[in-house]
């Protein structure tokens, strides 16, 4: 007999019941299945870029190319402004969180539906999906960084002090990236609109960013409404840690916090609620 | 008695049919029923007729025991899968509960979460993880599962270059060293070829030796009457035996005795002959005359030929033939009175024929026959693919040991025996 089997059956009873509604999320069944996370997680990773050419490349190539064009297009041709910053650089440093957030929404998203087999015939908890397709995103997002640092060198920008933020700004941006994803995975489970859906509504949030223009473009009286968006605190934050641009965005920072954590919350309680219909469902 | 560490009690699990409304869902379907009360969840009854609500099972309530080995009998749709699913937590019942003490494994469908892309390797950690497995727990029996499904040198290969004898080697040597308290097993057996079968009964003979409790479900009778002490049967959603393997299977045999082998004959247009006599009915009995649906290989079987005829005749040569073709069309056998040396027989203007045959010696499977009768030379009746009838694997040799899959249709009774050349 194993460890862990004499460690989970000694007087180990389970009870299986029918639904009953909204229950919470049960930490301990999910911590016990952390390594199917990691390795849900590796997969995705290791999975992603085979029988590519370029493989891993593309995680820069996609960022990269989106700021070529948005520099051409929005910076040059259109004169956006950059907040006296390098437009390339600028914009750069806003696709990674963007790209990071946007990636995770969709995996996240169309998770469930991807892993069917898994969901109809086996039991584990089924966060554990969504939630090694949303870290997963930081494969991509740590290669891409290796790009921003480059032209940081090249256009001779230090970052400032506040670069410890980073993660914390990262935690907020996979956060909601989980949050919202938690919500469309549940919701494709039942309703497949949500597939065609999704790639949508990251583009209309990317304009609801501050991405291709600077937030000072918005005006000040809509500046809260503006920032319930997440993202709009991460990609600030973002640019004021890493590039020193202007004063910390600390009210921008805190409605992030506030309503990414928001986003999670109600996500896997919602999650939760559906979770045991899906083998039936899906 | 020892606590029992599978206590189901008054089960249900209801489902929508898919009549009542679309499988999947979508955005427009709802927003077109906006006024009326969501429902999220599979098994919510509310506005809904019942017609459109199947319960696949209801009121099902046993307990096993530590070591115990279950067979769960049942036809298809019985609900024995529905069962398996609740008791592994992959769908929730509707009604009643479960309680199970210790560690649950699942051989239900082996290889999911298997990657294409990912080496053997790979899929190994990867599928102990789905399992419930950890890492090192996978690490150690590594050795174990490679030599078990004998795939050595296609370890670092993608399982996208695998067979498809490979994979499912692969996946059941995965899911087979899990090493669960409770094991559940549905229809493996299925799986790789005669060797490998084997090897897969011989795993769950050894976990069910070790006092491990294993719930097995399957079509094949001989498999479960050589690995399960104790057999329930599903009906309909509803438990309705519970006891000894030998009492259950038999129990299964005659609740399916009746159900739908005859085979009414008298409206077939496509036959042959000249009328004289037509056959109008097929049933199988058993050697006491009850009904049967399936037949047991190694079980004594009469085939009942009714007919009808415009004429009863006192005495006449009559020779009544039907032949025997498996699946695959190849004709097996033939069986007539001619040969058996009985042709001279009275006819009725109704009456029947009756041909037994002992310890019946066909292998699991569908089987279909042409029936034809003559009478004092010219053909009375004859109609292809008349009925067909289907065989389940029993214990022929009555040692329990099984039958194994693909080495044939056909039984033999056979005896061995040894001669030494030279005395040591």
């Amino acid at each position: 007999m194993t460890a862990a089997a004499d460690r989970e059956s000694i007087g180990k009873r389970l009870v299986i019941r029918p639904d009953l509604g909204w229950h919470l999320l049960d930490l301990r069944d999910l911590w016990r299945y952390h390594e199917l996370v990691l390795f849900l997680m590796w997969r995705d990773i290791s999975v992603r870029y085979k029988q590519t050419v370029l493989g891993a490349a593309w995680a820069i190539i996609q960022p990269f190319f989106t700021m070529v064009v948005f520099s051409v297009f929005f910076g040059r041709l259109a004169g956006v402004p950059s907040d006296g910053l390098p437009y390339p650089v600028w914009s750069y440093c806003a696709l990674l969180p963007w790209q990071l957030f946007a990636f995770s929404l969709t995996e996240a998203g169309n998770s469930l539906v991807a892993n069917q087999n898994l969901i109809t015939k086996v039991y584990f908890p089924r966060l554990a999906i969504p939630l090694a397709a949303t870290l997963a995103g930081l494969f991509d997002f740590a290669i891409a960084f290796i790009v921003l640092l480059v032209l940081m060198v090249y256009y001779g920008i230090k970052p400032t002090a506040a670069v410890w933020l980073l993660p914390l700004l990262l935690a907020i941006a996979l956060a909601a990236a989980l949050g919202a994803g938690l919500w469309c995975a549940a919701l494709n489970v039942q309703y497949r609109d949500v597939r065609y859906a999704l790639p949508f509504l990251a583009q209309i949030w990317l304009f609801l960013t501050p991405i291709a223009y600077p937030s000072s473009l918005v005006p000040a009286a809509w500046r809260w409404l503006y920032g319930l968006n997440p993202m709009v605190g991460v990609v600030e934050g973002f640019r004021w840690s890493l590039l020193g641009l202007g004063e910390a965005p600390v009210t921008l920072m805190l409605l992030a916090s506030a309503s990414s954590l928001v986003l999670l919350v109600t996500g896997v309680l919602f999650f939760e609620r559906m979770e045991r219909s899906f083998a039936d469902v899906i | 008695m020892s606590e029992p560490v599978i206590s189901v009690r008054r089960l249900g699990k209801r489902y929508r049919l898919g009549a009542g409304g679309p499988r999947y869902k979508t955005l427009r379907d709802s927003l077109a029923q906006a006024f009326r009360p969501r429902r999220w969840m599979a098994d919510q009854p509310s506005g809904l007729n019942e017609a459109a609500l199947l319960w696949a099972l209801r009121e099902v309530s046993f307990d096993v025991s530590t070591g115990e080995v279950v067979g769960v009998i049942g036809r298809n749709g019985a609900g024995k899968s529905t069962l398996l699913k609740i008791l592994t937590r992959i769908t929730p019942p509707t009604e009643g509960e479960v309680e199970l003490c210790g560690r649950v494994g699942s051989l239900l469908e082996v290889g999911t979460g298997f990657h294409p892309e990912l080496t053997g390797r790979e899929n190994i950690y990867l599928n102990g993880a789905v399992l419930g497995m950890l890492r090192r727990e996978v690490q150690a029996r590594f050795d174990e599962i490679v030599d078990f499904a004998e795939i050595e040198r296609f370890i670092d290969t993608p399982v996208k270059h695998y067979s498809s004898g490979m994979y499912m080697r692969l996946a059941f040597a995965v899911a087979a060293h899990l090493e669960p308290e409770i094991l559940l097993v549905d229809e493996v057996l299925a799986v790789g070829d005669t060797e490998f079968q084997k090897k897969c009964l011989g795993k769950m003979d050894a976990v069910a030796r070790t006092g491990r409790t294993v719930l097995f479900v399957s079509h094949n009778m001989a498999a479960i009457q050589q690995l399960c002490s104790r057999g329930v049967v599903l009906e309909q959603g509803h438990l309705t035996f519970d006891g000894s393997v030998e009492a259950a299977i038999n129990y299964y045999v005659a609740a399916n005795r009746g159900l739908s082998t005859l085979s009414a004959l008298d409206a077939r247009p496509d036959r042959q002959g000249n009328g004289s006599l037509r056959f109008t009915q097929v049933r199988l009995t058993d050697d006491l005359g009850r009904p049967i649906e399936l037949i047991l290989s190694g079980q004594n079987t009469r085939f009942i030929f009714q007919y009808e005829a415009p004429q009863a005749l006192a005495e006449a040569r009559v020779n009544i033939a039907f032949n025997v073709s498996n699946s695959r069309g190849i004709l097996l056998t033939n069986l007539n009175s001619k040969d058996a040396g009985r042709m001279l027989m009275p006819i009725g203007r109704a009456g029947q024929f009756e041909c037994c045959w002992p310890k019946f010696n066909l292998r699991a499977g569908q089987y279909t026959c042409t029936l034809f009768c003559e009478i004092n030379g010219v053909i009375a009746d004859w109609i292809q693919s008349a009925f067909s009838f289907t065989v389940e694997d029993g214990d022929y040799f009555g040692t329990g040991s099984l039958i194994e899959r693909s080495q044939g249709d056909v039984l033999v009774d056979y005896e061995w025996s040894y001669q030494l050349e030279e005395q040591a």
